[in-house]
């Protein structure tokens, strides 16, 4: 889809430079003339915020490391010392508390946009395989981060998710001494917890590269799902309308962002981390952070434990495999009657895996979050056997079409594919 | 040389050789790199030298409670257990259990009043709550996980809930009637 560059130098030095070096060229055609479907919804902004999510934890995060102590007796203390006497500190690190938390929002609304709109279909398979790369690393990078102020949800939090890989058989228990360091979770965890939260983000803005060269490469996909194929009707080039578009909804996000960093800053954390880690005490309700909570349900859900680390893994390794399990050839949901009230279904059913991964492991919790872990795979089941007989609606003919019907008064579902931004809109 | 390239080798000969000899140095010599890579990441010598024994008095851990202590960083139960906990431990059906062990060979013989286990939950290594008098103690008066509710017995056993294993019993020996050696 990137076709011909159209990148002219101006200057004599931009010559001299293309002839050397063609960096300009490649901002040019990966940020100026790129060609956007111009049917894109708000939906489709996400992977720009993302991108700024990340360069902000990254900035606020190298600056934290300048005034943090990683080690076991000091490490919490180093933490207040950021929050009390650092100027700024406190800014800092609730930027980036609070943006790992921002990041994952952003992440799951992209995410459940691919999934809604069949973004993970041929030709987008490697490309939505890199974001579960991302994704795994992400919940990696986050994990180590919730470590390091060695509170007692981060000892804990690093005690039992450690403790997962003691599940697998004969070589468990020697994984885990070899990730502790020791004989527990001690201080040489939180030094190389520390070194590696440091090196995961440049990792994954190395998989982001990758990411974005696969979209630039096969084309973003778009609310109709069908391919552009006349990029002059088709597409409008990226600036100025998807950069500003992109920044529009950047503002509109830091908005969000910064109501949490301002005004409740805690709200997504947990009280207990403000007390230092106790290795003879666990804390009576222990959680972890909001974005893991659907897969700890998941966890939790099966009664054997090796059992329940297979299930909570292969609830995110089943999202590699969906180019391949969807067994429609129509990408978006738009045009499937049926798999579009599965997909909401799925909806409902992580969110409560969500609320159950917050709740008590006793009693009724564990049953319906058995029933709701059940559901959860049965999603991937269903997309599979509804597509070999479901009757998609008629596809536009093709994107300009879907637009230029609605303006000269097409029906009203066209309509909404062209203008909203809630595909729920749609119905 | 020159006619290296014109004549078509019909047999392995000294090129092929010469590959695969590199190319089998080359991976012992990466299999050489990872060893001290990998091996940095097992517990240092200093860990490992505070993993000497400790000795305890028991002598002031009354009847009915139960101290927690640190031995190579991990965490111990020491619990004086009432003759109730011993005969409950005693009565089970050994066989019917999840990790079918019976309390004899969990105890010392002649100080079956003190249970010896590891504190961390062997589903994912929460402390579970019965130490203290107000604690929980879960279904069979030992131990309960908050975590993911895992219940224990009076002698440390698994009886409900995700944990796969009992808690283990460290390596201990009594040195006196009320002392004894960790390690």
């Amino acid at each position: 889809m990137s076709g011909h560059s159209t990148y002219v130098p101006k200057s004599g030095f931009e010559r001299w430079l293309d002839a050397r070096l063609p960096i300009v060229r490649l901002a040019h055609d990966a940020g100026v003339s790129y060609p956007v479907p111009r049917n894109l919804n708000y939906f489709w902004t996400f992977g720009g915020i993302l991108m700024l999510m990340l360069v902000s934890q990254i900035v606020t995060g190298i600056i934290l490391a300048m005034h943090y102590t990683p080690h076991s007796t000091m490490a919490f203390k180093s933490v207040e010392h950021i929050m009390r006497d650092v100027n700024y500190g406190w800014l800092l690190r609730y930027l980036h508390s609070n943006g790992a938390s921002m990041f994952f929002v952003a992440v799951y609304i992209h995410m459940f946009r691919g999934l809604y709109y069949g973004s993970y279909k041929a030709p987008r398979e490697v490309l939505w395989i890199l974001g579960v790369v991302i994704l795994l690393l992400m919940m990696a990078t986050a994990f180590m981060g919730y470590v390091l102020p060695w509170g007692q949800m981060s000892f804990w939090g690093a005690t039992v998710i450690t403790n997962l890989f003691s599940a697998l058989p004969i070589v468990g228990e020697t994984i885990v001494t070899f990730l502790w360091g020791g004989f527990s979770v001690d201080n040489p965890t939180l030094n190389r917890f520390f070194s590696l939260h440091y090196l995961l983000p440049f990792m994954i803005f190395g998989v982001v590269i990758l990411h974005v060269w696969a979209l630039h490469h096969v084309g973003q996909n778009n609310p109709t799902g069908v391919e552009v194929k006349n990029v002059a009707k088709d597409t409008v080039p990226f600036t100025p309308y998807a950069t500003v578009k992109d920044l529009f909804a950047m503002v509109c996000f830091i908005g969000l962002f910064s109501y949490f960093v301002f005004y409740l800053p805690n709200f997504l954390g947990h009280a207990d981390n403000y007390i230092p880690a106790n290795p003879a005490v666990t804390p009576a309700h222990i959680v972890p952070e909001w974005y893991f909570l659907p897969f700890y349900a998941i966890l939790r859900a099966i009664p054997d434990k090796l059992g329940g680390v297979i299930a909570m893994g292969g609830a995110i390794v089943v999202l590699a495999f969906l180019p391949w399990i969807d067994s429609s050839k129509v990408r978006s949901m738009s045009y499937r009657p049926i798999a579009r009230q599965l997909f909401w279904a799925f909806v409902v059913v992580c969110i409560a895996l969500g609320w159950l991964g917050a709740m008590p492991a006793e009693g009724g919790y564990v049953i319906a979050s058995q029933i709701f872990t059940a559901l959860y795979f049965g999603y991937f089941v269903a997309l599979f056997v509804v597509g070999l007989f479901e009757r998609p609606k008629a596809l536009p003919t093709s994107i300009a079409d879907s637009i230029f019907a609605s303006i000269q008064g097409g029906s009203g579902a066209r309509m909404a594919v062209a203008t909203a931004a809630e595909p729920n809109a749609k119905g | 040389m020159a006619n290296a390239t014109d004549t078509k080798p019909t047999e392995p000969n000294r090129r092929d050789f010469l590959m695969l000899a590199t190319g089998a140095v080359g991976v012992v010599g990466l299999g050489a790199v990872v060893v001290p890579l990998v091996s940095q990441l097992a517990p240092d010598a200093q860990t490992v030298a505070a993993g000497a024994p400790i000795d305890l008095d028991l002598a002031p851990v009354a009847e009915g409670q139960a101290i927690k202590l640190f031995w190579r960083g991990k965490l111990i139960f020491v619990r004086h257990r009432t003759q109730k906990e011993i005969d409950e431990a005693r009565a089970v059906n050994v066989a019917s259990l999840p990790d079918p062990q019976p309390d004899q060979a969990r105890v010392k013989a002649g100080h079956e009043q003190f249970l010896v286990v590891y504190g961390n939950c062997t589903h994912l290594g929460c402390v579970p709550l019965g130490n203290s008098p107000g604690d929980p103690k879960g279904d069979y008066d030992g131990w309960f996980c908050p975590c993911h509710g895992s219940h224990y017995d009076s002698s440390g056993r698994i009886r409900k809930g995700p944990a796969p294993t009992n808690l283990p019993v460290p390596p201990y020996t009594f040195s006196a009637d009320t002392k004894i050696r960790i390690g």
